[in-house]
């Protein structure tokens, strides 16, 4: 897409960029062009002398077991709260999307948690299931569950998970209440004149059609649990205990900032990066595809 | 709807109750945990019906701070909190504009590099730039100030992209209209482009609050000093230790703060808050 009529200045157009483009460079292109260049050294504990390692520093971490461990969890950690997340919204938004009566209150309860930070969600949840004093922990000791995540690695996942989710269940519930909005009526009610029961017209026609939104989701969730979690992890388990919830963007700032191993932390913000590129570049594929559509 | 199905009515009704009461009960018990004493949270299970000290705990953490962990009044968090909300969604909307005024409406060498250059910033999030962009900010003397806090975030290529998008639309008409009459370059950004924009401008303003607001892990690196702590920052420095350490009443007080403005900007602009969303990541 161009403009047909478009302005002429020599200087004007470049004085418009130079803001955006002054920020971009400082904040953005020298620090991203930083961490490859540390990725490939090696820096003594005082971090007077460096030196160049080649690809010494990646080896290294694909040789330790702890990094890979995190790959593990990490994997584990985007699955878990992209799949319930788009599921449990799909829900919410297709029987959101069937009432009439209520429909605005029901809205107005999903989607504010969408306003709170990540790092808050975590404090609350953290506080329902702390171990002496959680009220869901106490419920939970009546149902004969021994419910403490500060010791114990798959309770402390599971709580970043469910932290996690309902942050991101308002953001999926308004894309699905859209993209179920934008479904013409008639399909629905042709497929009902013709017998399809509600059950039916669901998996024949909504999901097919909702394909799109649940695909732009899913990357968009799986994103988000690779970097967005951050605060909520930092503001309760920590990456702890022993590592379990330690995901990769986790231990890039803990091996980065906490253990000052500025070699080992830009290696792994290289391959992060790598990764983001590639998430992306799926994203815009898709987008693409759908313009078409 | 298309038939009557009194059951299903039903359910409907029913899966609705119960994803809002799951949704909603953190926030019901983090009020009624702020209104209550120390003691009284202590004792398991804690009380489910507001307490009696919501006065004292709030004017204890917006005035005094926590006694434990930070001890920064959380008035002054607030302050941060809101010049951020405030300045990255301004800081963003300013130069984005002004950036994709210029890419769609000239014609100029380096365009499509330019261009390019702004695009490429969409695939690094802060995250994953933690320790570089940490040092590129020590080298430049902008820990605990707020144009550290501020500026890297107000550079970002989607409202560069939904700017250029919404100028597309607009009519050639007009700019060759403009032009006819005489008007330069920035009078027709001002009298046409400006105004055109306004509902563009204000759906990214709401999600950009928002998104300045809940800030975390910029704030956590930049402001090592408790005169520049943001709210959310705040709540995470008062916890100290064990679940039984923290003075929970404050914590949880100070969390209804740090809830409240954004969760009344998503309620009440709702309509914008949707556009918003929905438009940013198309």
């Amino acid at each position: 897409m161009e403009k047909r009529v478009v302005f002429r200045s020599a200087w004007l157009p470049y004085a418009l960029l130079a803001p955006q483009l002054a920020i971009t460079a400082v904040f953005f292109f020298w620090p991203a062009g930083q961490a490859v260049w540390y990725s490939f050294q090696l820096q003594d504990a005082f971090g007077l002398h460096s030196s160049f390692v080649w690809f010494d520093n990646f080896a290294a971490l694909f040789r330790d077991p702890h990094y890979l461990e995190s790959f593990k969890t990490t994997a584990v950690f985007s699955v878990a709260v992209a799949g319930l997340g788009i599921t449990i919204s799909l829900l919410l938004a297709t029987m959101a999307d069937r009432v009439v009566r209520g429909a605005l209150v029901y809205k107005t309860v999903l989607i504010w948690p969408y306003a709170v930070a990540a790092a808050v969600a975590g404090v609350l949840w953290a506080f329902l299931f702390a171990p002496s004093i959680g009220i869901v922990t106490y419920v939970l000791k009546g149902f004969g569950v021994d419910w403490n995540w500060i010791i114990k690695g798959d309770q402390a996942m599971l709580l970043i998970i469910i932290a996690s989710v309902w942050k991101q269940i308002s953001y999926n519930f308004l894309f699905f209440l859209a993209g179920l909005q934008s479904i013409p009526k008639s399909l629905i009610e042709a497929a009902a004149i013709d017998g399809a029961g509600p059950a039916r017209r669901f998996w024949t026609i909504v999901l097919p059609l909702l394909s799109p939104t649940a695909f732009f989701l899913l990357v968009v969730n799986v994103v988000y649990a690779f970097f967005d979690t951050f605060g909520v992890i930092d503001a309760t388990t920590q990456g702890g205990p022993a590592q379990a919830t330690q995901i990769l963007v986790y231990k890039v700032y803990h091996d980065g900032i906490k253990s000052a191993d500025i070699g080992g932390s830009s290696a792994q913000s290289v391959i992060l990066m790598i990764i983001v590129i590639a998430l992306t570049a799926v994203q815009f594929k898709y987008i693409e595809r759908r313009v078409q559509y | 709807m298309v038939e009557k199905r009194p059951l299903l009515d039903f359910i409907t009704h029913a899966v609705l109750i119960v994803g809002a009461f799951v949704i909603a009960f953190p926030l019901y018990v983090t009020f009624v945990a702020s209104t209550l004493s120390l003691e009284e949270i202590m004792s398991v299970p804690m009380p489910l019906l507001p307490g009696s000290h919501f006065v004292e705990n709030y004017s204890q953490v917006l005035f005094a701070g926590s006694t434990g962990g930070s001890k920064a009044a959380v008035l002054d968090m607030l302050l941060n909190s809101t010049v951020m909300a405030l300045a990255v969604p301004l800081g963003k909307i300013t130069i984005s504009i002004l950036s994709s005024f210029a890419i769609v409406y000239f014609r100029f060498p380096l365009r499509n590099f330019f261009f390019w250059m702004i695009f490429v910033t969409l695939m690094l999030p802060v995250e994953v730039r933690i320790i570089p962009t940490f040092k590129v900010m020590a080298d430049l003397g902008l820990l605990n100030t707020y144009a550290g806090l501020t500026l890297p975030l107000i550079a970002s290529a989607t409202a560069t992209f939904l700017f250029r998008q919404f100028f597309m639309t607009i009519p050639d008409e007009l700019a060759e209209a403009a032009r006819m009459d005489g008007a330069g370059p920035m009078r027709f950004f001002w009298d046409v482009v400006v105004p055109l924009s306004k509902t563009t401008m204000a759906a990214l303003f709401v999600i950009q609050f928002i998104y300045g607001w809940n800030q975390y892990l910029w704030p956590l690196l930049i402001a090592s000093d408790e005169s520049m702590y943001t709210v959310v920052i705040g709540i995470k420095r008062m916890i100290t230790g064990g679940d039984a350490a923290n003075e929970w009443n404050l914590i949880m007080a100070t969390a209804m703060l740090a809830m409240l403005p954004p969760a009344l900007v998503v309620v009440l602009m709702q309509k914008w808050f949707v556009k918003g969303l929905v438009e940013t990541e198309k």
